[in-house]
């Protein structure tokens, strides 16, 4: 890979940004342009080409993937005036940030916070480099909304753990190199009893059964675990402190989930540019159906307060530190609007926008009836939109358990 | 709440402390069952001018403050929260549409007696009962107008009316050819007919041929902010309600088909906030302003129109009494979606704006 000057030696903001575009200029091959597989997050890992490889290994190299990561871990040790600029000369040179993941998301945030220095030292970098794919060992076929009520047991064996149990839903689980896990050490106590534990998925008693889902795709799994054993230093945090921890991981999630991440990506073009170029135009190049315009600039102005919404509470959290509790409210409704852009895109786009495979229908179309029979599972995973309300109608606005 | 800077944060919190303590709902209800003429009381717009609210977004060089958008709207928002009645509003608007489009002759002129209070301002703009610019009939021939504006907002207590005619805006000042005809609203404010028959007028001449439309932009958001502040207290009163109210043995707050309808107005309330304070962003950076306020109007309609229904409705049968204060929150609200552009009208200009 091409060497050049470490971050710390750009002392403005003009030079690191000048830097940047080196660095893309001298990595990012012209093939790459417009060459994202935005449905790569569902459809799990496409063989990577040469340059599509030497991209992520020039990035993660850097840590320019996990830009504001400490640098001692494999981070970009940015600053987040840097990482921006590092954002916007990405989208100007019409490339992207190839190291993503639940890794990436929610797993090395978390472990930040509560993981020992062996743990981070382990883990942590090849995350920054993109060469470790982690999934999630949350739900079980009896634990799902209601999670804290999960059953997979971890029995104390000294020097390591023996696990028993099968967690369902595990995003990516058939090719996940590792898996984050909530385990039971306790059966005694229903929330102090759950411990957060790692889980190497090619030790012998995991088995992954891959779920088909009415996309058509199988993008989750059911995970089996039959004596499995696992070292003790994989326990991340105290025993009974996984619940603790595993709810941080989910602000995580929520704040990725709805924060556009894989939902932006797979969404493509506006609603009202899809309208444009399959809806029928007046002569001043208005929609001719105004009922339906009507509809496409509510749900755009609605898509808009959202993203406001999301920058306010980014904003308001980096003014006052930490994970904002808005995290819910944005999960229940970056998700509604997400299905409802599919529904919408389909209803103008008519039986054109419904091709199931074959012939008479683009890559896009075709990617667009997938995403949106996917899309049904934003409301349900995550913490299904009744868990978020409620959250925010206990945690936040204080209202009780029912007596 | 937006991140605000040390004189903001200065400003709302002595704005909450003059509405919660000076100008709660009582007074409003005292305003109403006295119905001064002006339709607010005099010594509340006194004070209120006396703190300098009335000339936050003029130029220092005219008397004002030159705080800005943002800081108005503050103001404005803790003010909707007690219903405190007062002309703010209308004559910030009026002052804007002087300090946008006014020679420095006519900001001298007037803009120190709007920013200090001593004379109240208002917009004069649509001719029916639905927010329509783009039909104006009313006309100016040798510095004379004719007219009739429907509707106008504190025209009472007005001493200076900012007219849309066919070919700009102008400023008449009360007096001879100006004649008022009081149209009562649900929400019991001062609201008129107003008809000018040849009017001295002075057109607001250096605004360039946006300006009724940049005008009416300050009018939506600005509104839109008096919306947020009712809005919250509706919830705030809502939820407080839901925590004391014994039903079946239980808080009705326990109720899950309730804490989800709360969970639901709490996210639209999130989202009209975002809205309403990117519309005073917009106002003060000067970039994006018409798409800002057509989605801050749109969104500020309809969720404090859910907000409002919904709040008799948590209340039951107490919210319908006149002796509780959440029929007045509803009332007031459906006037001010129907000021400056309702929801369709909004979404009509936010496509226009966005080229579909």
């Amino acid at each position: 890979m091409a060497t050049l000057a470490e971050p710390q030696d750009a002392t403005t903001d003009d030079a690191f940004r000048e830097e940047v575009r080196a660095f893309i200029a001298a990595n990012f091959a012209d093939e790459l342009k417009g060459n994202n597989n935005a449905l790569a997050s569902v459809e799990g890992p496409t063989n990577e080409t040469p340059a599509q490889k030497a991209w992520r290994e020039a990035v993660g190299e850097r840590g320019w993937g996990t830009p504001t990561w400490p640098r001692e871990y494999g981070g970009g040790g940015l600053t987040r005036k840097q990482a921006k600029i590092l954002n916007e000369e990405l989208a100007k040179a019409n490339a992207w940030n190839p190291i993503g993941g639940m890794g990436v998301m929610m797993f090395g945030p978390t472990l930040l916070e509560y993981g020992s220095e062996e743990q981070k030292h382990e883990h942590i970098p090849p995350i920054c480099r993109g060469e470790i794919r982690w999934c999630q060992g949350y739900s079980e076929p009896n634990a799902g909304s209601d999670l804290a009520n999960l059953q997979t047991f971890a029995e104390d064996k000294g020097d390591h753990y023996v696990v028993n149990g099968q967690k369902t839903w595990t995003s990516g689980g058939q090719w996940a190199d590792k898996c984050f896990c909530l385990v039971r050490t306790d059966r005694s106590d229903k929330h102090n009893g759950i411990s957060f534990l790692l889980i190497d998925m090619t030790s012998p008693g995991v088995e992954v059964r891959p779920i088909r889902m009415i996309s058509g795709l199988s993008p989750f799994c059911e995970t089996f675990f039959t004596d499995v054993k696992v070292p003790k230093k994989n326990l991340v945090g105290a025993e009974g402190q996984g619940w603790t921890i595993g709810k941080r991981l989910l602000q995580h999630e929520r704040t990725n989930i709805s924060g556009g991440g894989s939902m932006a990506r797979m969404m493509g073009p506006t609603v009202s540019d899809i309208a444009r170029k399959y809806g029928e135009l007046d002569a001043d190049g208005k929609l001719a159906d105004p009922v339906l315009r009507d509809r496409i600039a509510d749900y755009e102005i609605r898509w808009n307060t959202f993203l406001l919404t999301a920058r306010r509470a980014a904003e308001e959290s980096k003014a006052s530190g930490g994970v904002s509790e808005i995290s819910s409210v944005l999960k229940k409704l970056g998700t509604k609007l997400g299905q409802e852009r599919a529904e919408l895109t389909i209803e103008i786009m008519g039986l054109q926008g419904l091709g199931w495979e074959g012939e008479g229908f683009t890559e896009a179309e075709l990617a667009g009836v997938r995403g949106w029979l996917f899309g049904k599972a934003f409301t349900i995973y995550g913490g299904s939109t009744e868990i978020q309300n409620n959250i925010i109608a206990k945690r936040v606005l204080g209202m009780l358990d029912h007596q | 709440m937006a991140v605000l800077n040390e004189e903001q944060e200065m400003l709302r919190d002595m704005a909450r402390e003059w509405a919660t303590n000076e100008s709660p709902v009582t007074e409003f209800r005292k305003m109403r069952d006295s119905h001064p003429d002006e339709r607010y009381l005099a010594d509340a717009w006194s004070a209120m001018a006396g703190m300098g609210w009335a000339g936050i977004i003029v130029p220092e060089a005219y008397g004002g403050s030159d705080f800005g958008w943002m800081s108005v709207g503050l103001v404005v928002e803790e003010l909707g929260k007690t219903l405190a009645a007062s002309p703010l509003i209308a004559t910030t608007l009026a002052a804007s549409a002087i300090v946008l489009g006014g020679s420095d002759e006519q900001k001298a002129k007037w803009l120190p007696a709007l920013a200090s209070g001593e004379k109240v301002g208002t917009l004069a703009i649509d001719e029916g009962a639905h927010h329509a610019p783009g039909k104006i009939a009313t006309t100016v021939s040798g510095g004379k107008l004719s007219g009739t504006k429907a509707f106008v907002h504190e025209a009472h207590g007005a001493d200076l009316f900012v007219v849309a005619a066919a070919d700009g805006l102008y400023v008449v000042e009360k007096g001879d050819g100006v004649a008022l005809s009081r149209r009562e609203l649900t929400d019991q404010r001062s609201h008129a007919q107003v008809t000018f028959d040849g009017a001295a007028a002075e057109r607001l001449a250096d605004g360039g041929d946006s300006l009724l439309d940049d005008v009416l932009d300050r009018a939506r958001i600005l509104t839109s902010c008096e919306m947020l502040g009712m809005a919250q207290q509706v919830f705030d009163v809502s939820l407080d309600y839901l925590k004391q109210r014994v039903q079946f043995n239980q808080v009705l707050a326990t109720f899950q088909a309730l804490q989800h309808r709360m969970a639901d107005l709490f996210a639209d309330l999130a989202t009209m906030r975002s809205a309403v304070e990117a519309g005073l962003e917009a106002l003060d950076s000067g970039f994006g302003v018409a798409r800002a306020a057509a989605i801050a109007k749109a969104t500020a309609n309809d969720v404090l129109h859910r907000m409002s229904r919904e709040g008799i409705q948590l209340h039951g049968g107490i919210g319908m009494t006149d002796e509780y204060d959440v029929g007045f929150y509803l009332k007031r609200a459906r006037v001010l979606e129907a000021s400056w552009g309702s929801s369709s009208q909004m979404r009509d200009r936010f496509a226009s704006l966005s080229g579909y």
